[in-house]
C-alpha cells in the first residue's frame, strides 16, 4: 500500500516540477532580455527619449561624431504601420470567413474551410516570405510602382499570415453564441443578414476583438517573412511603396553583425525588450476584453 | 431596390465570394510552390550538400530539420504532458496555478525571434554551446513547450469524467487512474496535437538563425562517432535547417541557382507540412477507432 501512495506522490511532484520549469524559463527570458535591454540606458547612457522619439540610426558613430545615434522610431513606426495595414487587409476576410463558417454554411462550408484555415497556419513563414519575394515583389514593381520591396508587400504577406488567427478565433466566438438569440431574432421576422449583423455580431464582439489583438500580436512578432519583402531601409514609413524596416527585421539583420557588449548590440536588445513589453501589453488587453469570461 | 430581402441575398453572396476567394488563394499558393519546386526536385537535389556553384542540393538540411524535430519532440512531449497533467488533474485554482498559466501565455505570445536571441545569449554564449544542434533544440523546446502544454491539458480535460470516477471507484489511486485510464483515453487528441505542432517546429526559422546557426559542416554519414565534429549526430555542430536555408539563399545566396534552390526547398517544406497535416487526422481517427472498437 505504501508503494502505491508513494507513486501517487511522486507523480504529483514530477508533474509539478514540469510546471515549475515553465515558470523558470519564462522568468529567465524576461530577466535576461530586460538585463541586456536596459544596459543601453543604464550603462551606455542613452536617453529613453532619444531611443523612442528620434529617427537617426547610427549606433556605431563615435562620441566625436556626436554619436551614438540610436533613434529606434523608424523601426517602431514601421512595425506599427505594417501590422495595422495587414490587419486592415485581413479583418474583412477573417471575420467574413468566421460568419460564413458559423452562420451561412455551418455544414459543408465549415467542412471545407476548416482544413483550408489549418493549411494556411501550416505553411511556414519563410515560404510565405519566399512567395512574397518571388511573386509579390516583382508584381508590385512592374504593375504598381516603386522597387517592389515596400510597406505594401510586407502588409500583404502579413495579412495572409494573420488571417487564420482572425478566422479561427472569431469562428469560435460566433459558435459560442447561444442558439436562442438567433432563433429569437428570426422568429421576429428579421432576415438572416439582419440577424447576423445586429444580433450575432454584437454578441460575438469580445471574441472578435480578442481575435484582432491576437492577430496583431502575431503580426508584430513575425520576423523573417516581413524582413524578406519589406526592403529594410531605415526610414519612417511614409509611403506605401517605399522600403522600410521593422523591430523584428532590424534584430534579424544586425544581431550577427554586432559585438556583444557594444552600444550597437545593446540597442538591439532594447528593441527585443520592447517587443517583450508589447506582447505583455497584448496579453493584458486580451484579459481586459474578456474580463469575466473564461479565456485561456 | 434595396429591400431587407435583397440585402440579405447580397450579403449571403458576398460571404460565399469571400470563402471562394480565400480557398482559391490557398490553392494558388500551394499550387505555385509545388509547380515551381517540383521541377527542381530530383534525387540528386534531395541528397547532395549545398554548393557555391550551380547544382547544389539540400540533403544535409533535410537531415538537420528532421534531427532537430525529433530531439525537440523527445524533450517537449514528456515535459508538456507533465504540465498538462498537473494543470488538469492536480492544480487547484491557487496563486501558483495562475502564475503557471500566465507564464504559458507569456511564452506562447513571445515573438520567435526573441526566443532565438534568448537562445543566442543563454545557450550559445553563456553556456558556450556555440551554434549547435543542442542550442537549436533548446530554443525550439522553449518555443514549443507552451503549445505542447496546452495541447496536453486540452486533450486530458476532454476525457470524460465517468472514466475517472469509474477508475477511482474501483480503488485505483489518482496516479494509477491518470496513467492507466486518463492518458490512454487522451491518446487521439494528444497524437493529433503532437503531429500538428511538429509541422510548426519543422517550418520554424527565426528561432534557429542564432541558435542552430546558418551553416552545416561537411557531414560524413558513415561516421557514427558521437564526439567527432563531422559526424551527423554530433550535438555541438552547427545545423542549418531547411527553413533557415530558404531564408539564407535569399538573403546571402552565392549560388547562381539560388532561386531554383529556394523553389525546391519550399516545395519539400510544404510537402512535409501537408504530410504532417494529413497524418495527424488519419492517425487520430485510426487510434480512436481502434480504442473504441469501431
Amino acid at each position: 500500500m505504501v508503494n502505491i501512495n508513494i507513486s501517487n506522490r511522486i507523480g504529483k511532484y514530477t508533474t509539478f516540477l514540469c510546471a515549475v520549469l515553465i515558470i523558470t524559463i519564462t522568468i529567465s527570458i524576461i530577466f535576461l532580455i530586460a538585463y541586456k535591454g536596459l544596459a543601453t540606458f543604464a550603462r551606455d547612457g542613452v536617453s529613453l527619449r532619444d531611443f523612442l522619439l528620434t529617427t537617426k540610426w547610427n549606433p556605431d558613430a563615435t562620441a566625436a561624431e556626436g554619436g551614438p545615434f540610436v533613434g529606434a522610431l523608424p523601426f517602431i513606426a514601421g512595425s506599427v504601420a505594417v501590422s495595422l495595414l495587414a490587419l486592415l487587409f485581413s479583418v474583412p476576410f477573417g471575420i467574413g470567413i468566421a460568419i460564413f463558417m458559423s452562420e451561412i454554411s455551418a455544414g459543408w462550408g465549415r467542412r471545407i474551410m476548416q482544413p483550408v484555415i489549418e493549411l494556411f497556419v501550416g505553411i511556414p513563414s519563410v515560404v510565405y516570405g519566399w512567395i512574397g519575394l518571388s511573386v509579390l515583389v516583382p508584381f508590385i514593381r512592374n504593375h504598381v510602382g516603386g522597387m517592389g520591396f515596400s510597406l505594401l508587400a510586407g502588409a500583404i504577406v502579413l495579412a495572409i499570415m494573420i488571417f487564420p488567427t482572425l478566422a479561427s478565433v472569431s469562428t469560435d466566438s460566433f459558435n459560442a453564441n447561444p442558439a436562442d438569440i438567433r432563433e429569437g431574432s428570426l422568429a421576429l421576422g428579421v432576415t438572416h443578414w439582419q440577424t447576423i449583423f445586429m444580433v450575432m455580431f454584437p454578441a460575438a464582439m469580445p471574441g472578435v476583438l480578442t481575435a484582432i489583438v491576437l492577430a496583431l500580436a502575431r503580426a508584430f512578432g513575425e520576423a523573417l517573412a516581413v524582413q524578406m519583402v519589406i526592403g529594410n531601409a531605415i526610414r519612417l514609413p511614409t509611403a506605401l511603396l517605399s522600403p522600410m524596416h521593422t523591430m523584428t527585421s532590424i534584430i534579424t539583420m544586425e544581431m550577427s553583425n554586432t559585438v556583444m557588449g557594444t552600444v550597437s548590440n545593446d540597442v538591439l536588445w532594447s528593441i527585443a525588450f520592447m517587443l517583450l513589453l508589447i506582447s505583455f501589453a497584448f496579453i493584458v488587453l486580451i484579459r481586459t476584453i474578456n474580463r469575466g469570461r473564461a479565456v485561456r | 431596390m434595396i429591400t431587407p430581402r435583397n440585402s440579405d441575398r447580397i450579403a449571403v453572396f458576398v460571404f460565399y465570394l469571400i470563402a471562394f476567394l480565400v480557398s482559391a488563394l490557398l490553392a494558388a499558393l500551394i499550387g505555385y510552390v509545388l509547380f515551381q519546386g517540383l521541377r527542381v526536385v530530383n534525387w540528386h537535389f534531395l541528397i547532395s550538400p549545398p554548393s557555391f556553384e550551380a547544382g547544389g542540393g539540400i540533403g544535409p538540411e533535410i537531415f538537420n530539420s528532421l534531427m532537430l524535430l525529433i530531439l525537440t519532440m523527445i524533450l517537449t512531449v514528456p515535459l508538456g504532458l507533465g504540465v498538462g497533467i498537473y494543470l488538469s488533474e492536480f492544480a487547484t485554482e491557487s496563486g501558483v496555478t495562475r502564475i503557471i498559466r500566465i507564464c504559458i501565455e507569456t511564452l506562447a505570445s513571445l515573438p520567435s525571434i526573441v526566443i532565438g536571441i534568448f537562445g543566442l545569449l543563454l545557450f550559445v554564449t553563456i553556456l558556450k554551446w556555440g551554434f549547435s544542434i543542442l542550442s537549436g533544440v533548446m530554443a525550439l523546446t522553449v518555443l514549443n513547450l507552451p503549445v505542447m502544454s496546452r495541447i496536453a491539458e486540452d486533450a486530458i480535460r476532454n476525457v470524460h469524467r465517468d472514466l475517472r470516477e469509474a477508475s477511482l471507484a474501483l480503488g485505483a489511486t489518482q496516479w494509477q487512474t491518470i496513467v492507466n485510464v486518463v492518458l490512454v483515453a487522451a491518446i487521439p487528441g494528444l497524437v493529433t496535437g503532437i503531429i500538428l505542432s511538429s509541422g510548426r517546429v519543422f517550418g520554424e526559422a527565426a528561432a534557429l538563425l542564432y541558435t542552430a546557426g546558418v551553416t552545416t559542416p561537411d557531414l560524413h554519414f558513415q561516421n557514427l562517432n558521437l564526439f567527432s565534429s563531422n559526424s551527423p549526430f554530433y550535438l555541438f555542430r552547427p545545423a542549418e535547417t531547411l527553413a533557415v536555408h530558404i531564408w539564407k539563399v535569399n538573403s546571402e545566396g552565392v549560388a547562381p541557382d539560388s532561386r531554383q534552390i529556394a523553389d525546391g526547398a519550399s516545395a519539400i517544406l510544404i510537402i512535409m507540412v501537408l504530410l504532417f497535416n494529413v497524418a495527424s487526422r488519419w492517425l487520430g481517427r485510426l487510434i480512436y477507432a481502434r480504442k473504441t472498437g469501431q
